[in-house]
């Protein structure tokens, strides 16, 4: 019961409003610590890989970025689902300021998996299966933010993005395997595999920091952007002009 | 309401039998898609090569997006007139479950724009040096994967019914669900075409029409209810 209360007071957009604002900091500045400490042993610290050098190093950009593409994606259906059927205006918001966000870190793994194939494949595309299921996945954000973006009515591109974004989730896997079926070159996982990671922990250690700091940094731009959302939404609530000019 | 009085198969059939009579009517909703198919997949050996074994490499691929694109095509006379002139708001408030008429619909739909692909399709295949003999194969694969395409489809149509600009829309977000149809339904022809057995991607489109029949007609209904809102 207590939970549900308090489901419910986060649930409204002048509480949430406040909450995100005071949880700004608590994300971002652990997510820059992390960020700056993983980054620094990853390019720093680490020994260079056996194989492929200091080639490798772009895997702690290109790795949390991958990882936060299918997160933000799973996100925005779970907050999408739970707004159409709940009707919770704040919900749609949550999936509407993931979208963007999720977008930018697939194009972030796509790029930077771009500049990784040019020195070990020799070639900058290659229409291996996880190259291509992540593209896809890219377009994925794209439909759903162009149908977002074709409806003038804020309450309809809610929810008929909340169908897209659900119809999509249930896609997704048939898609990757598909996609894996088709063609397959990538490098296997290296962290979640059968009898640990295939790393060391010099290696692995800022691999997990960037991984959480990314995932923090995630948090603190969903805060903002979600307040902005909630701006939006609210612009002639009576709460707002009380708050005055933010 | 003289809608609840009638049973869902007589519904189904009304929906169904109306669609495909409109489209006897307007015969050239049925002959577009077919003619720029067959269009889209002459233009491959003018920009290619008119080369034999080139054509037969690249048969399975230029059929198969061929299809796709004449689907998305067709995808737009799905609702587009029916919400024009209020149909798809009787057929909400007719008190008869949405996603069965749905299906109903999309089933006439899939009738009226896939068949006449698959009976086009040996036209193309021979027109690409395709071998004989992987003819079967190909208007089988076509048949399930325009299923699909349909279907999916259905959604698509019903979100973008709402919207301003809807047919590149459309596109924008069918295709890339659309993406598994294309990857199997070329592997199939085109193991067809090698003389191999295409059973294996044969059944996944099957079980991917399967799985389109029996959820997007919901995902359609719900689409239809935000767009009529």
């Amino acid at each position: 019961m207590a939970t549900w209360t308090w489901f419910h007071k986060l649930s409204s957009p002048p509480h949430f409003y406040r909450i995100a604002g005071r949880l700004i900091p608590w994300f971002a500045i652990p997510a820059a610590l992390l960020i700056v400490g993983g980054i620094y042993g990853g390019l720093v610290r680490a020994p260079a890989d056996y194989q492929q050098g200091d080639a490798f190093r772009i895997v702690y950009v290109h790795a949390p970025a991958a990882w936060l593409s299918l997160m933000c994606y799973t996100t925005m259906a779970a907050a999408a689902a739970v707004g159409l059927v709940w009707r919770i205006k704040l919900a749609h918001a949550l999936a509407a300021a993931t979208a963007p966000i999720g977008a930018s870190f697939a194009l972030l793994c796509l790029a930077t998996g771009s500049l990784w194939g040019r020195p070990m494949w020799g070639t900058w595309w290659e229409w291996d299966a996880r190259l291509t299921s992540q593209l896809i996945l890219f377009f994925l954000y794209l439909g759903y933010m162009a149908l977002r973006s074709a409806f003038d009515d804020l309450q309809r591109a809610d929810r008929a993005s909340a169908v897209l974004a659900i119809v999509g989730v249930v896609n997704v896997p048939i898609i990757h395997f598909s996609v894996y079926w088709w063609n397959s070159l990538h490098q296997g996982s290296t962290v979640l595999r059968k009898g640990g990671p295939a790393m060391p922990p010099s290696m692995l250690i800022p691999l997990l920091m960037c991984l959480g700091g990314f995932t923090l940094l995630y948090a603190a731009l969903v805060c903002i952007r979600v307040r902005g959302e909630v701006l939006v939404r609210e612009r002639n609530a009576a709460w707002l002009r009380e708050l005055g000019p933010v | 309401m003289t809608g609840l009085s009638t049973g869902l198969g007589r519904a189904a059939w009304l929906v169904f039998e109306r669609d495909v009579r409109l489209a006897f009517r307007r015969w050239e909703q049925v002959t577009h898609p077919v003619v720029f198919f067959v269009m889209v997949a002459s233009l491959f050996p003018l920009a290619l090569s008119p080369e034999p074994s080139l054509l037969r490499s690249i048969a399975p691929g230029v059929v198969w997006v061929a299809a796709l694109l004449s689907s998305m095509l067709a995808l737009d006379s799905l609702f587009r007139a029916d919400l024009e002139d209020g149909t798809l708001e009787q057929l909400t408030l007719s008190g008869q479950p949405l996603g069965w008429l749905l299906l109903a619909k999309t089933l006439a739909h899939w009738c009226l724009s896939g068949v006449p692909l698959v009976v086009a399709a040996p036209l193309v295949a021979e027109a690409l040096a395709a071998p004989g003999g992987s003819i079967g194969v190909l208007m089988t694969a076509l048949l399930l994967g325009t299923g699909v395409l349909s279907f999916l489809g259905a959604v698509g149509a019903a979100l973008t019914l709402g919207s301003r600009r809807g047919s590149v829309l459309l596109s924008l977000l069918v295709l890339p669900l659309a993406m598994p149809v294309l990857i199997f339904g070329a592997r199939a022809t085109d193991l067809a075409m090698r003389g191999e057995t295409a059973t294996g991607p044969l059944l996944l489109l099957a079980a991917m029409l399967i799985l389109a029949v029996t959820l997007s007609p919901l995902a359609a209904a719900a689409a239809v209810r935000i767009s009529l809102e």
